[in-house]
Formats: structure tokens, sequence, C-alpha cells
């Protein structure tokens, strides 16, 4: 079964019709990219996934989302927990003006999870699995600003692996950065998916080419194509895919 | 030509930049200047001195008792110096003035405390009509207002005469307990506001509230004290069965809500600022709305929400009117529930009666420049309180 099901998804902000029947499922410990032309609605549907289009007012949202079998939407569902369940990792590093320690303790501490002598090993582990922990070791007293973005970024990894989430939500989480720290988390990305299941939102075909299994194309608020990574880029089932692909538009 | 202008305005910028700091300065200088003199004044009235019998032993008296002496609450001298038993007689030199010429007038007085051991007299201070080298006749020393006395006395009597008393500390005190109430209730109700309004409220019910409030601050503070004055005051007396309604915590009342607007429009927009990417990060996480508000948006708008605080804090503490309509103005040790008198009131109410120059004139100065050094302190406090929460969130 897969993890992640979307069943014939549309979403309004107010009049605007952002994303037009949208079904695909998501299998358990696969990496699966989003790729499409800017404002195709690849955020919104990553956003749809931990309910943090929830925040937007007037919104509006049709079909099915099912997570781990169950309806995200449905009544009597607690948000919170959900999240804690579905990480997420942003756009532009966005740590919290505290410490680096504290950054990634935030999650457990919100959450109630452990005592001190917990907190500080699951801090050690997170850091080591985000390929963080030689860079800070002597310094998590120090603000996470401190950091370079690609630290920090990797940070906000390690944060949002702290509380051990079942799903990895990233949204173009390397597109702010340098390409020594777009490869770490490549490679990072690779290394994760033993143990999470990665969705990855990202405008660079080949990222999405060399880190991801399945992939989707969005435009204009419809899921395209979505099928295997490899299939994908070699032979695209869609036109459109394959002029995305080879940069007719874009 | 673009350029000549950009450098024009440029100047004109930095010079009246310069013009205001230099015209503060000078406002804070003529403070203390007209102040100054102060502690340099005899404590006796200008133009008199006090005369005793030249077999008192008594060198100097305190303002204070001086006061005493005068109003027959000390009656004997043995209260005030040791080793001279004998009944105070007072003795103002009006009352030879009215009966003699100015010729004979200073050898009757003479003769009169020469021959009156308990004699304390009140003389003009000519040098014509001064009794002096006058057998029989001592001149005492003229004390001058000793900083002690003023900033650690209790007692505000600015026309008592012959020697008013300048003891502000019921004055600080009374302002400093009228302001630590009203920001003691404005505080958490103006952040608990603010936290609505920026985190809690639908946009909606923002967007009416927010202007109002706003409208609020500009309220003149003679409104607020008559509002005070009319509504307050009356509920106050009743719910606490008092003999008059003009209290502190009146005054307290009427300045935490005029504190309100402030400190809720100041917090609301530092709250607000907290960058959205902080809020999602945290709910991520798998925070809820409250623990995100507390942990991150509060921590975030920590210098903002303080500054808030400082404004109405500066607003409370200066405020005039109101302290003027609603406290009751009595100068003594504040309590809670009775009048009390704060700085700012002090001023208004009386400079326009001192006469210019005069002790009591330089005496409300140096409140002001006391005034002044509080609110500094508590700027600055809060200030260093702020800039270490916010190294301690970082
Ligand atoms: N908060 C919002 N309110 C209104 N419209 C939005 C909002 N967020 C995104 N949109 C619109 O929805 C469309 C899809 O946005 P998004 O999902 O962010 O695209 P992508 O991530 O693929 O670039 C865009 O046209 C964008 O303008
Ligand atoms: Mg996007």
């Amino acid at each position: 079964m897969d993890i992640i099901e979307a069943k014939n998804i549309d979403f309004y902000y107010s009049d605007f019709h952002a994303l037009k029947n949208v079904s695909l499922g998501i299998a358990k410990n696969s990496v699966t990219a989003f790729i499409g032309p800017s404002g195709c609605g690849k955020s919104t549907f990553l956003r749809l996934l931990n309910r943090m289009n929830d925040l937007i007012p007037d919104t509006k949202l049709a079909g099915k989302c099912l997570v781990n079998g169950e309806d995200i939407y449905a009544k009597g569902v607690d948000v919170d927990t959900l999240r804690k369940k579905i990480g997420m990792v942003f756009q532009k590093p966005n740590p919290f003006p505290k410490t680096i320690f504290e950054n990634i303790a935030y999650g457990l501490r919100v959450n109630r999870m452990g005592n001190k002598e917990f907190i500080r090993n699951r801090v050690e582990e997170s850091l080591k699995a985000a390929a963080l922990w030689d860079e800070v070791k002597d310094k998590m007293n120090r603000s996470a600003y401190d950091l370079s973005g690609g630290q920090q970024q990797r940070l906000c990894i390690a944060r949002a692996l702290a509380v051990k989430p079942d799903i990895l939500l990233m949204d173009e989480p390397a597109s702010a950065l340098d390409p020594i720290s777009t490869a770490k988390i490549e490679d990072l990305i690779f290394d994760l998916k033993t143990q999470y299941t990665i969705v990855i939102v990202t405008h660079n075909m080949q990222q999405a080419a060399r880190v991801s299994d399945s992939t989707g194309f969005f435009m204009l608020g419809e899921l395209i194509e979505f099928s295997d990574t490899k299939k994908m880029f070699l032979n695209p089932a869609k036109e459109q895919t394959q002029n995305y692909i080879t940069g007719r538009f874009g | 030509m673009k350029k000549i202008i950009e450098k024009a305005i440029e100047k004109i910028f930095a010079f009246s930049g310069m013009v205001t700091t230099v015209t503060i300065l000078l406002i804070i200088a003529f403070l203390f200047k007209e102040g100054a003199g102060l502690f340099n004044s005899p404590v006796v009235e200008k133009g008199y001195v006090l005369c005793v019998n030249a077999n008192n032993p008594v060198e100097h008296i305190s303002s204070a008792d001086i006061k005493k002496i005068f109003n027959s609450v000390i009656e004997d001298w043995s209260e005030v110096t040791s080793g001279f038993d004998e009944k105070i007689e007072l003795f103002y030199d009006e009352k030879i003035l009215n009966n003699y010429g100015k010729d004979e007038w200073r050898a009757k007085i003479g003769e009169k405390i020469a021959s009156t051991p308990g004699i304390i007299a009140l003389v003009h201070d000519y040098e014509k009509s001064l009794p002096k080298n006058f057998e029989g006749v001592k001149i005492l020393e003229e004390n001058t207002i000793l900083p002690k006395d003023f900033f650690l006395g209790f007692e505000w009597l600015p026309t008592s005469k012959p020697a008013p008393q300048f003891g502000v500390m019921p004055l600080i005190l009374g302002t400093l307990l009228v302001s630590f109430v009203a920001i003691l209730l404005a505080t958490p109700l103006g952040i608990g506001v603010a936290i609505y309004l920026s985190e809690l409220a639908q946009s909606r019910v923002r967007d009416i509230l927010k202007p109002t409030i706003e409208l609020l601050a500009g309220i003149p503070s003679v409104v607020y004290g008559f509002f005070g004055l009319v509504v307050l005051v009356p509920i106050i007396q009743k719910t606490f069965n008092l003999n008059v309604g003009e209290t502190a915590l009146t005054g307290s009342i009427i300045l935490a809500i005029m504190a309100l607007p402030t400190i809720i429009t100041v917090a609301e927009d530092a709250m607000r600022s907290t960058p959205r990417a902080m809020r999602e990060a945290s709910l991520a996480l798998g925070a809820t709305h409250w623990q995100t508000i507390y942990k991150v948006v509060i921590p975030y708008a920590a210098s903002g929400i303080s500054a808030a605080v400082v404004l109405g804090i500066g607003r409370a503490i200066g405020e005039t009117m109101v302290a003027l309509m609603v406290t009751g103005n009595a100068a003594r040790l504040p309590k809670l529930f009775e009048p009390v008198r704060t700085i700012p009131a002090t001023i208004a109410a009386e400079l326009g009666e001192a006469p210019g120059g005069g002790v009591h004139y330089q005496a409300l100065f140096v409140l002001g420049c006391a005034l002044f050094l509080i609110t500094m302190a508590i700027s600055i406090t809060a200030e260093l309180i702020s800039k270490r929460q916010h190294n301690k969130g970082l």
C-alpha cells in the first residue's frame, strides 16, 4: 500500500484554481520528485500533505488525501500530531533565532519527547544523520545564524529528523544554496531514503533525475505525468513533459 | 543637477538631525541650570535671617526643626540643642516695624532679643535693620538646603513659612507607585490583547479593532482624566468603601488605560513582524498554535514588546493631567487606596505660583530633573533586559 495517496484533489486559493484533479500514490521509503515551471502548484501540493495550507485563509480543498491509509483532512484529525509525523524542510533555510542545540531540540520539547539525556542523544543522532555533526559539535551553544546557508539548511533537515517523522517533505531545499552545499544535500537525501519517505519539490531537473525514484510533472495546476524517474526522463509519455524536459519552456 | 539636489537634501536632513539633538540637549541643560541654585539656597525664606539670644548655645537649626518651632510643635530649646532649658518664644520683626520708624527699628529688635533668653526672631535681612554686632544677639549661621533633606525628606511644604520644606520622597514614591501599578495592570493586558490581535483574531475582527485602538492613543489625556474623575472615582470610592475615590489606584487604572493603546499597537506590530517562515517551521515540527506563540513569536518579538512596555511606562510616568485630576494630590507617603501626588502633577500645579528664580521654582526644576532621571533609568533597564533576553534567545 502506498504511504501517501492523493485522490482527485482540487485546491483553490479563493477563486484561483491552483490544483486540478490531482491523483497519485507514493511508495514507502522512496524518493519522489515534483518538477514543473514555477507557479504550477508543486508547493501547494506538497503543503497539502502536512496541512500547512490550513494557515492560509480562504482556501478550499476537494478530493481525498490519505497518509498511511487515513484521511488527513477527516474530522477529528489532530493536525499537530500529523505534522509531527510529516516533517518539512523549506525553500529558504529557516532556523529559529536560538542556539544550534535548541533548534534541534525544539521539536522534541514541544512534543514532550524524552528527558534531558534523551534529547541530547537525539540531537547528536539527528545532526549526524544530517551530516552536520562534525561541523557543529564544538559550537552547539552558538546561534544557528552563525552557520552558512548550506549548514543552516542541513540544520533544518536535522531539526525535522529529530522528531522521527515517517515522511520528509522538502520544498526546493537546495534552491538557495551553492553547488557544493547542493551536492551535500543531494547525498543526504540518498542516505535518508532508507529510513524515510521523501517528497521533494525541485525546479532543477538534473536534481530530480539524480535523487528520485519517481517523478511527477506539474503544469498549470495539473499533474501531467507521474511515473518512474528513469522512464520519465528517457521516455516520457506526454509531449508536454518531453518539451519541458528538453527545455522548450519553463 | 540631480547630484546637487541630493546633496542638498542630505545636508538638510543632517542639519535637522543635528538641530534636534542640540535642542534636546539644551532643554536638558536648561532643566539642570534652572534647578542648580537650589542647594546653595538658605533654608530660611529669602530676605530673612534667624536671630537668637547670645546665651543660646544653638548654632544651626535644621529646616525641619525651624518649621516645627514656628508651628509650635517644638516648644522648648532642649529639644533642639542640649543644655539649654528655656521655653521658646517666637518673634517676628514685622511687629516692631509697624510700631516704630526705621531708625529705632534696629535698636528695638536688638534690645528685644538681648533681653529675652528663649527668643527666636525672624528678622528682615537688611543691612540697616539687622542687629549686627549688637550685644546679646546671635545671628544664626545660614544653612543651605541639603541634597539629603531634599531627596530623602518626607515633607513637601514649599510655601511653609519661614522655612519651606522640600522633601521630595513622597512625590517620587507617589510617582513610582502610581506608574508601577499602572504598568502592572497594563502590561499583561496589553500583551494579551496584542497576542489576540496578532495571532488569534480573524482578519475581519483585527481590521476593525486595530484602528480603533490606535485611535484611542490619540485621545487627549484631559479627556481620560475627565472620564476618571466622573466615572472611575465614584466606582473606586464605593467598591472599596473609601472616604475619597481619588487614590493612587484610580490614577494607576486610568494611566493603564492610557498606556494600553501604545503597548498593544507596538507589541502587536512586533509580533506580526515575526516571519511566516518561523511560524511555519514551528508548526511543521508538530508544535501547537500556542506553543508557537510563546516559544517562537514572543521571543522573536521580545525587543519590540519591551519597547512597547517602555513607551507605556514613559507615558504613565510623565503624565500630568490624569495624575492631577484623579489622584487627589496629597503629598504624603503613598498608599494604594489613599490620595497621592506625583512629580509631574506637582510641577504642573505649582510652577505657575512659584516666583521665578526662587527656591520653590528651583526645587520644581530639580524635581523635573529627578523625573527625567527616573524615566531614563527605566528605559535603560528595559533596554538591558531586552538585550539580555535577545541574547539568550539566540
Ligand atoms: N497564499 C496564496 N494565495 C494565493 N495564491 C497563491 C498562494 N500561494 C500560491 N498561490 C498561487 O498558486 C499557484 C501555485 O503556487 P505554488 O504551489 O507556490 O507554485 P510552485 O511551488 O509550483 O512554484 C501560483 O499561481 C501562485 O500564485
Ligand atoms: Mg514553490
